[in-house]
């Protein structure tokens, strides 16, 4: 992102523009944190919607654990890693945190790690993609939820290099995410005998991507991989329409969330080959969720709320089974222990803390298609944990491979 | 080297055509360029508008890019609600904001004449995050689609590469916007009579000119040159509180590379700095939302006053 003043002077006039409370220390209650973008271009993905869906979540648990009220903090990390990691360290020294939850940015995730690790409490890792949260950078406390840059890259890569797209060129945002996102989709398109072209870095937040798509098309390349996401990659795919590129070139969405299709309509998104950890109009139990998360937000969740709604779940059952919030036995209870709610079933927490589960890879509808309001996916194919997250890498000293 | 590229075409004689500069394909360079032009578009006419408030008010509008995206919305709106379509938003939208504007003037801005500039800066800084709060909260982050008019959908071929008409248009209506403003202020009676009024303001007000009314109708018509370039933006990318955020501080940064207050350093140094940022998207395409301000601390150590600026 650009080196904007505003959010420089944001953070100068006082960090906490910050609707959380600030609870003492208190053993009567089970804190639980949530730091994510509040107000930037991620903020629609969890954001404050994502909030609610914890909120949505303590409530179905019954507002208590072991006895104890369940209170939620929140802070907004403008997309800065130090700001989210100070704010964690805040939290676990002055608020007795019991759980943070991650919302998006790859790089305030990997900031936040290094916190966990020292300050031993468990941080599920909800928006971020990187996939090095499990690798180099994983702790013993990590849970990394939803999805991962190794998981987006099998599902979509392999459907599109399976169905003849077999040369690739990338568009790549020039940070954590982006760089390892392009990594895993090269190595997916290598591993099924297709071959990468080339690819551009380009500058979070660009205003403006036809020069870059005009050498995605100058390079020849069948597919247009973008390794991208939220306004960048909406963007990005609005101007390959408005050039023609998408008439030479088939765009592949590495990373898109129902709210980015939303945005861009069924109009410039259809045919899009997409990957998901979850979806408003899966089964029965999604669509429950969607409903009653649409009353209150008015929009349909992404895999993300969905995924924080799971995630607050999950901890709390774990916490009941141990009777206890010590982080040590809670952790080795949620490595133990299975997910079976609406957002997974059978889903488990491997040594190295990824959560594995299925994985949708998903077409965006034409417009004739889409029945109803936000009816924009159809399931391609339905992936299981092991083959969207692939082998345990051995990166991660917890996990050997 | 390039004589020995110039030499080997010129070998091959009229028929072969020149293919590459540099050892970049010509039909890249091209492109590039024509790109450029159309970002450096949007760069020439929101400085312009910058430079116009500073230079005749002294007023740095850090609300730049918010009543660019007010423009924007406006735009997507008027379509949404009432069905104003682009043409008509063009104007109506530009004409809103800019009466926004003339508001802000007299209710706020005008209090802080005389004072420090920073003052001016603080508060314009603080109206831009209170509009971008309020979209953000009302419209979230992701933005929304506005469509390209029926009239200029589709593409030009010029042979190294498709334009798609409507950057065409961008490309037109900026210049033709940017050289007319221009014009105004510098060659005809009102525009002399707006810089009379910097020069020297009570002198103008004894000769019966109504200064304050100036001074609203400048700041006005300088936000409705954002609200315009708003507008000619919103079909090309999604609508979104953020989108002015980005931009102002690059357009900041031409302002100051072409002199702070000079109306034609504005336009040409936004038209120039779009182009070289066009090229370093190809050259080194990681340094493209920095080369800017690259270049913007060359011109302050080398011409502090700007590459228009009068020292």
């Amino acid at each position: 992102m650009r080196a904007r003043m505003w959010a420089v002077a944001v953070a100068t006039l006082g960090v906490s523009v910050v609707p959380g409370t600030p609870v003492p220390a208190a053993t009567d209650q089970v804190v639980i944190g949530d730091i994510d973008d509040m107000s930037g271009v991620y903020a629609d993905v969890m954001g404050a919607a994502g909030v609610e869906a914890i909120n949505m979540a303590i409530a179905d648990f019954g507002g208590t654990v072991l006895g104890r009220k369940i209170v939620v903090l929140t802070a907004d990390h403008q997309n800065k890693p130090d700001i989210g990691a100070s704010k964690f360290r805040e939290w676990a020294d002055q608020n007795g945190l019991n759980l943070l939850l991650g919302g998006s940015n790859t790089g305030v995730n990997i900031a936040m790690a290094k916190v966990a690790a020292v300050k031993k409490v468990p941080l599920f890792n909800i928006g971020p993609g990187g996939a090095s949260l499990t690798n180099e950078d994983c702790t013993a406390y990590t849970v990394h939820y939803v999805y991962d840059t190794v998981a987006l890259a099998n599902g979509t890569a392999t459907a599109i290099v399976n169905s003849g797209g077999k040369s690739w060129f990338y568009l790549t945002a020039d940070y954590a995410f982006g760089t390892q996102l392009q990594a895993a989709a090269s190595k997916v398109v290598e591993t099924h005998g297709g071959k990468n072209v080339g690819a551009v870095r380009v500058p979070l937040g660009a205003a403006d991507f036809s020069s870059f798509l005009l050498q995605a098309q100058a390079s020849g390349a069948q597919v247009l991989g973008l390794a991208n996401a939220g306004t960048d990659f909406s963007n990005s795919l609005k101007a390959a329409n408005e050039f023609g590129i998408t008439k030479t070139m088939k765009p592949a969405a590495l990373l898109a969330f129902l709210t980015d299709i939303h945005s861009l309509t069924l109009n410039t998104a259809q045919g899009l080959y997409l990957t998901t950890a979850w979806y408003w109009d899966l089964n029965p139990e999604t669509r429950a969720f969607a409903k009653r998360f649409f009353a209150k937000i008015n929009r349909q969740p992404t895999m993300d709320q969905a995924g924080a709604y799971s995630a607050t779940l999950t901890y709390l059952k774990a916490v009941k089974a141990v009777a206890s919030t010590d982080s040590d036995q809670v952790m080795a209870e949620l490595k133990k222990m299975k997910i079976n709610d609406m957002f997974t079933q059978g889903g488990y927490i491997r040594a190295d803390g990824a959560m594995i589960h299925d994985m949708y890879v998903m077409q965006v509808k034409r417009p004739q298609e889409s029945k109803y309001p936000w009816d924009y996916y159809k399931v391609v194919k339905k992936m299981s944990g092991e083959e969207a997250f692939g082998p345990i890498t051995g990166l991660c000293p917890l996990a050997r491979k | 080297m390039l004589a020995r590229r110039i030499g080997r075409v010129a070998a091959h004689g009229c028929s072969a055509p020149v293919t590459e500069i540099f050892g970049i394909p010509v039909a890249v360079i091209l492109g590039q360029l024509t790109l450029g032009l159309v970002n450096g578009s949007f760069y020439a006419m929101l400085s312009l508008g910058l430079a116009v408030i500073f230079g005749l008010m002294g007023v740095v509008n850090f609300a730049h890019g918010a009543f660019y995206t007010l423009g924007a919305f406006a735009a997507l709106l008027g379509l949404q609600y009432c069905g104003i379509n682009y043409w008509a938003a063009l104007v109506l939208a530009p004409l809103a904001v800019g009466l926004i504007g003339v508001v802000v003037e007299r209710l706020l801005l005008r209090r802080l004449y005389g004072l420090d500039p920073l003052y001016g800066l603080l508060l314009t800084f603080g109206l831009a995050l209170i509009v971008e709060g309020s979209l953000h909260q009302v419209f979230g982050a992701t933005g929304q689609s506005y469509p390209v008019p029926q009239s200029l959908a589709g593409a030009l071929n010029l042979h190294f590469m498709f334009l798609p008409l409507y950057r065409a248009w961008v490309i037109l209506a900026s210049v033709v916007v940017c050289f007319s403003t221009w014009f105004v202020i510098e060659r005809t009676r009102l525009g002399a009579t707006l810089r009379a009024a910097t020069e020297n303001a009570p002198l103008l007000q004894a000769f019966g000119v109504n200064v304050p009314l100036l001074k609203a109708t400048t700041y006005g018509g300088g936000v409705a040159l954002a609200a315009l370039a708003g507008v000619l933006a919103s079909p090309v990318v999604l609508v979104n509180s953020h989108m002015g955020n980005s931009l102002v501080i690059v357009v900041f940064a031409v302002v100051v590379i072409g002199g702070m207050g000079s109306i034609l350093g504005a336009i040409v140094s936004g038209l120039v700095l779009g182009v070289v940022e066009g090229f370093t998207k190809v050259i080194y395409p990681e340094a493209s939302n920095i080369v800017v301000f690259v270049i913007m601390a060359l011109v302050l150590i080398l011409r502090p006053a700007g590459l228009f600026g009068k020292e």
